[in-house]
């Protein structure tokens, strides 16, 4: 068994068949990658797996609980978390808000002691401050703390969501596009950091669109195409799949070979 | 020493209920500044409601007329001190909200802002209807705190109007005080995050649907105390605070002043109450100009108007 268990997942739409039989399992340590063309199915299936959309078809099994449809925050309690390929900061909150509320299951409690601001509502804010701050100089962001997110640089706040996602401590990371619309040196940035999560124990789970950068950290690749899954393996295993040659070069020629 | 946006909050507050009475004219104007403070207490269950959780309500006038009327028939029917009915008003209203938010509060969109319109065309309802136990639209009278007489007894001897002002406004600074400590808690923090992204907070496992019913409760809360001040104040009640324009001026009050900020919704509720008897002087078109003024404000200063004139000079100081 392994820590993640995904079974014969599918969902349809209006009759069109998004995601198909997609089966695939993670283990603690393991960055996973999801590839496929555009259109493949991989952001549809990270919805399933992280319970915005109800699959049609399979299971999601984390830690030998099933947790199919299971809604996202009860998710989170069970040790998952994500991020987003479209950002979804809050854009109001200052970076280190948006941090601290990485922390809510731990920081949360009785509303009334929150509303009197009694010393114990401000301890629980208190270590999740710490925390945060401590995340944020994680991912390089210390110094932009004070600052309203929404003014962030792109790159930035793609770090930010995953300091974010880190703040719940979670056994499995789902990580949609994080390098996307990020220039090399901020990609390169974000490939160590999820290099060294894994190194911690945490199972990933990513769709990214940078080859290179999937071939150098995935330690294990499922490759989708019309919502199937046509191969999976190593990436010396993937790269040098026909099935896996054709899909790209039927699509995004000028990248096959990226 | 640094001065925390609370600590700022709750000082200009405190300055403006203790100062302002110095340049008052006339006995007239505790009056017309107790009435302020009724409405910003309101209008401050509103800036946690919509400032905060993002979530419109469009019955919350329901909410005062409970409030209101706890405090006109509780002391009568079940013999409970007027302050007692306070309390209970607020329980009550309290209880409603959670009944009616509960189903309401689980679906997306703008469900909340036609169910809670219902919920409070229907209250305001019965309020008029139910002659044996109200007397309908002409009103009923609301019997006397009681505080006064006690204040009395102490050697603090104030007038009706200036007691209403003071009491008033140290319960709004309260309500305000404790909406403040909500900001920056985790509870708070939740409600804003689900404001930003309602997908991303529960990622972050906020139990959305419970954070909005939290901040519906809370704010109900506040429009019932709201009510019922305003019922001991007048020693009179009709159902027009029910009504459904007493709910749609809190929220203009909190959008036009700002609803992000306790301080800016409090001084939205000063505009719109001081306007209209500014406005006298435009006689019949004072209702026109009203209007204009509010369009005025959504167009050019979408914040709402104290965030975007503070916005406007720090901009210039710096």
């Amino acid at each position: 068994m392994s820590l993640l268990d995904i079974k014969g997942l599918g969902i349809t739409f209006g009759g069109l068949r998004a995601v198909n039989e997609v089966s695939f399992s993670v283990n603690p340590g393991e960055i996973v990658s999801v590839i496929g063309p555009n259109g493949a199915g991989k952001t549809t299936l990270f919805n399933m797996i992280s319970g915005v959309y109800l699959p049609g078809a399979g299971q999601v099994v984390l830690n030998g609980e099933d947790v199919t449809g299971m809604r996202p925050d009860l998710l989170a309690r069970r040790g998952m978390s994500r991020t987003f390929q479209n950002l979804q900061i809050f854009q109001s909150m200052t970076v280190l808000e948006n941090a601290i509320s990485g922390y809510h299951l731990q920081e949360r409690g009785p509303v009334l002691a929150d509303l009197l601001g009694l010393p114990s509502s401000r301890r629980r804010s208190k270590a999740a401050e710490e925390g945060a701050r401590a995340l944020l100089a994680r991912v390089g962001l210390e110094r932009a703390a004070e600052r309203e997110a929404g003014n962030l640089s792109y790159g930035a706040l793609k770090r930010l969501e995953i300091a974010r996602a880190l703040a719940l401590n979670p056994k499995v990371l789902l990580l949609d596009e994080p390098a996307a619309g990020c220039n090399a040196v901020e990609t390169e940035e974000i490939d160590h950091l999820i290099a060294e999560v894994a190194k911690s124990g945490v199972a990933i789970l990513l769709v990214e669109h940078d080859m290179k950068m999937v071939m150098r950290i995935s330690s294990h690749i499922v490759v989708l195409d019309h919502g199937e899954k046509i191969a999976e393996g190593d990436p010396a295993t993937v790269s040098r799949d026909p099935a896996v040659i054709a899909a790209y070069l039927g699509t995004e020629a000028e990248n096959a070979d990226g | 020493m640094k001065l925390t946006p609370k600590t700022a909050t709750l000082l200009v507050l405190a300055a403006l209920v203790a100062i302002t009475p110095f340049f008052f004219p006339s006995g007239y104007y505790y009056r017309v500044g107790a009435l302020i403070f009724v409405n910003g207490l309101a209008v401050t269950g509103i800036v946690i409601l919509t400032g905060y959780a993002g979530q419109v309500s469009l019955g919350h006038a329901g909410f005062a007329g409970i409030g209101g009327y706890a405090c006109a028939l509780a002391p009568v029917h079940l013999g409970l001190h007027p302050a007692l009915a306070v309390v209970l008003g607020a329980v009550m209203s309290a209880a409603l909200a959670w009944l009616v938010g509960r189903p309401i509060l689980r679906l997306k969109g703008y469900y909340l802002g036609v169910a809670s319109l219902g919920m409070g065309i229907l209250i305001s309802m019965v309020l008029n209807n139910e002659r044996w136990l109200t007397r309908g639209p002409d009103g009923i009278d609301v019997p006397d705190l009681g505080l006064r007489g006690v204040l009395k007894d102490w050697g603090l001897n104030l007038s009706n109007g200036e007691f209403w002002y003071f009491f008033s406004g140290i319960v709004m600074i309260l309500g305000a005080w404790a909406a403040l400590n909500l900001h920056q808690s985790p509870t708070g923090r939740a409600l804003r995050a689900l404001h930003g992204s309602e997908i991303a907070a529960r990622t972050v496992g906020v139990d959305v649907s419970r954070l909005k019913l939290q901040a519906f409760v809370i704010s109900a809360v506040y429009a019932s105390v709201s009510g019922s001040l305003l019922a001991l104040q007048n020693k009179f009640i009709t159902p027009d605070v029910a009504g459904f324009m007493h709910s749609i001026e809190m929220v203009t009050m909190a959008v036009l002043g700002g609803a992000g900020s306790v301080l800016g919704a409090i001084f939205g509720a000063g505009i719109l109450t001081l306007l209209p008897q500014v406005l006298t002087v435009f006689a019949e078109y004072e209702q026109m100009v009203l209007g204009l003024v509010m369009m005025l404000v959504m167009i050019f200063l979408r914040e709402g108007l104290l965030p975007s004139i503070l916005r406007k000079l720090r901009g210039t100081g710096e």
